[in-house]
């Protein structure tokens, strides 16, 4: 009797040891990832706030130090890198024009056609909902010399409006609000005709607010879709005023020599990296929510 | 699928539908349509006029063997980016999944990484392995480990891989965690009590369960590896030293955009359609097939 209670005594007592051992383990095996995932941000950070010399001698060190305001102010105010020097400020200004426009313009386009495919019947109807998905099997880089043609031939080269429009058709959008608006009990579109209300009145009053955490979810993806463009802007801009951020940053990198202003080009790849960076961390659960439910 | 009950009317629809329709008809099924086009003649070397010459461009592109080269590459470079980024991520969702103190806090720092755009996370790769100013690549050569990322092809490659996968895991990783947790606490339990060891418990109760996720994840990881990755190697290698880091898609980019050769970038567009079109199709079979479960 009395050796069966010790038994189970000590049996506990490994149990727990074994849990806080695997606890540990799991605590190790998280924070090395971490550090993975953050060591080369922080690299970036320390980066920014050296002078040119230290860096170009090959001496980073692993603590910060004094130029920070230096650099910052002129990656700001004039840019850097031997090539060219487009301030951040102006690319920063062009990188958020560009992200909200193409978040804005997805979100608007896909609502209204989705809104057209699941609430009227018309001739042709699935046939533009094919046409709109197809699409996703078209992305830009197959495609790259003939639209390019196409933005020649309609003057969109080296405009804002060139950057934006040809990326705001969505089929990943469109599909994601057919597929909640299908949900929208028929009774709600009954009573809105007995009230009277119309199409639009309907969309606008019920559907639009029904709507709010799908969008909220999709633009946080959609921003930051749009802010990392690479070969788009790469493609279609060359005036240094429409510069974005992100192929602005590696434009100023060149040939990657050891005598470029690395301080200013980290201070730039941190302006680069934080708004997407913000507004993951700041809309985690919508971020997450849009990312599972669009891709599905 | 149909509602029942619906407006009346089709000038309005049209109306609302006309946007996506005229911006997909402009920019994507007109330029699709002119790769097409384009891939079945050949400009003369002023660029004054073209011939039709049939499936000459393609024969041309499949049998050169600089393109052969940059699609092995491309497997290899591909394989590599999914399969590292799939693994982290695996291991790093399994290991957050666990009830342990700070998990949410684990998770937000591992979800960020999501948001740096390709390009720039190769300006921090490159930062890191410089063989002049990165502090690792002066690490690697101070150690008697020639390390030159630009003249050296194999360092090169092993940079845009290391670079390209550092990016996706995120991704994978929130997918993973998702899946993990919609895996029923039961189903694990039972596996417990019958007295399976958690690796065991792992690969016999949890992978299989994950394998839809898994394998959606490797296409997305596959289209990502292929098209998405442009911005590293544009930014880190530009294709080189020589043409150790060109892939695909850095291909019809060089052939297209710097060497203006028409039909030949036109005819290897056509080919990358038809992979992504491939690949779609296999990505949604497999999810009807899911639905259906």
């Amino acid at each position: 009797m009395s050796g069966a209670v010790m038994d189970s005594r000590v049996l506990a007592e490994r149990t727990r040891r074994r849990q806080k051992r695997e606890a540990f383990v799991t605590h190790a095996c998280l924070i090395l990832g971490v550090l993975i995932f953050a060591f080369p941000i922080y690299l970036t950070l320390i980066g920014s706030t050296h002078d040119v010399n230290t860096i170009g001698r090959g001496e980073v060190p692993l603590l910060p130090g004094g130029e920070a305001v230096a650099n910052y102010a002129q990656a700001w105010g004039t840019g850097g890198g031997r090539y060219m020097g487009v301030p951040a400020g102006t690319m920063l200004m062009n990188s958020l024009l560009m992200a909200l426009a193409i978040a804005i313009g997805k979100i608007a386009i896909s609502l209204i056609s989705a809104y057209a495919v699941v609430f009227f019947r018309f001739p042709g109807r699935m046939l533009a909902f094919w046409l709109i998905f197809i699409t996703l099997m078209l992305p830009v880089e197959v495609r790259i010399i003939p639209t390019f043609q196409v933005m020649v031939d309609l003057k969109l080269i080296n405009t804002m409006g060139g950057l934006v429009v040809p990326l705001i058709a969505s089929a990943t959008a469109t599909l994601l609000f057919r597929q909640f608006f299908l949900t929208i009990p028929d009774e709600y579109v009954e009573a809105a005709k007995i009230d009277g209300a119309g199409p639009l009145r309907f969309f606008w009053d019920v559907v639009l607010p029904l709507s709010r955490t799908n969008i909220a979810a999709l633009f946080v993806i959609l921003f930051i879709y749009g802010w990392n463009q690479y070969l788009w802007p790469l493609l279609v801009v060359n005036d240094r005023s429409l510069e974005t951020i992100v192929v602005g940053l590696t434009k100023m990198i060149g040939g990657g020599d050891a005598q470029n202003e690395w301080n200013v080009i980290m201070a730039t790849a941190v302006f680069a990296l934080l708004p997407p960076v913000a507004v993951v961390v700041l809309m985690q659960r919508w971020f997450v929510k849009g990312l599972t439910e669009t891709e599905k | 699928m149909q509602k029942k009950v619906i407006f009346k009317g089709w000038v309005l629809p049209v109306a609302l539908l006309l946007p996506q329709l005229v911006i997909t008809g402009v920019f994507f099924f007109w330029p699709a349509g002119q790769a097409v086009y384009q891939s079945f003649l050949r400009e003369d070397a002023f660029g004054l006029s073209s011939q039709f010459v049939g499936f000459e461009n393609f024969a041309d592109v499949l049998t050169d063997p600089t393109w052969l080269d940059a699609a092995g590459r491309t497997v290899l470079f591909s394989s590599a980016v999914a399969g590292l980024a799939l693994a982290v991520a695996l291991f790093l969702a399994v290991q957050a999944d666990k009830h342990i103190r700070g998990a949410d806090t684990y998770k937000t720092l591992l979800i960020w990484p999501y948001a740096v755009a390709p390009a720039v996370a190769a300006v921090l790769w490159l930062f890191m392995f410089h063989p002049n100013i990165g502090l690792f690549g002066r690490m690697l050569n101070g150690l008697g480990i020639p390390w030159d990322y630009k003249l050296n092809g194999g360092q090169a490659m092993l940079l845009v891989i290391l670079a390209s996968a550092w990016k996706q895991v995120s991704y994978n990783f929130i997918f993973f965690l998702a899946g993990l947790q919609s895996i029923p606490k039961s189903v694990l339990e039972a596996a417990a009590i019958d007295g399976a060891r958690p690796m065991r418990r792992f690969w016999t109760v949890v992978f299989p369960l994950l394998t839809p996720t898994a394998f959606f994840l490797l296409v997305v990881n596959l289209v990502y590896a292929f098209f998405d990755t442009f911005g590293v190697i544009h930014s880190l290698t530009q294709g080189g030293p020589g043409k150790a880091t060109e892939t695909l898609i850095y291909r019809v980019y060089t052939d297209g955009v710097m060497n203006l050769n028409l039909g030949s970038s036109a005819a290897q567009s056509v080919i990358l359609m038809i992979l992504v079109i491939a690949l779609t199709v296999v990505q949604f079979r497999y999810i009807e097939r899911k639905v259906h479960y």
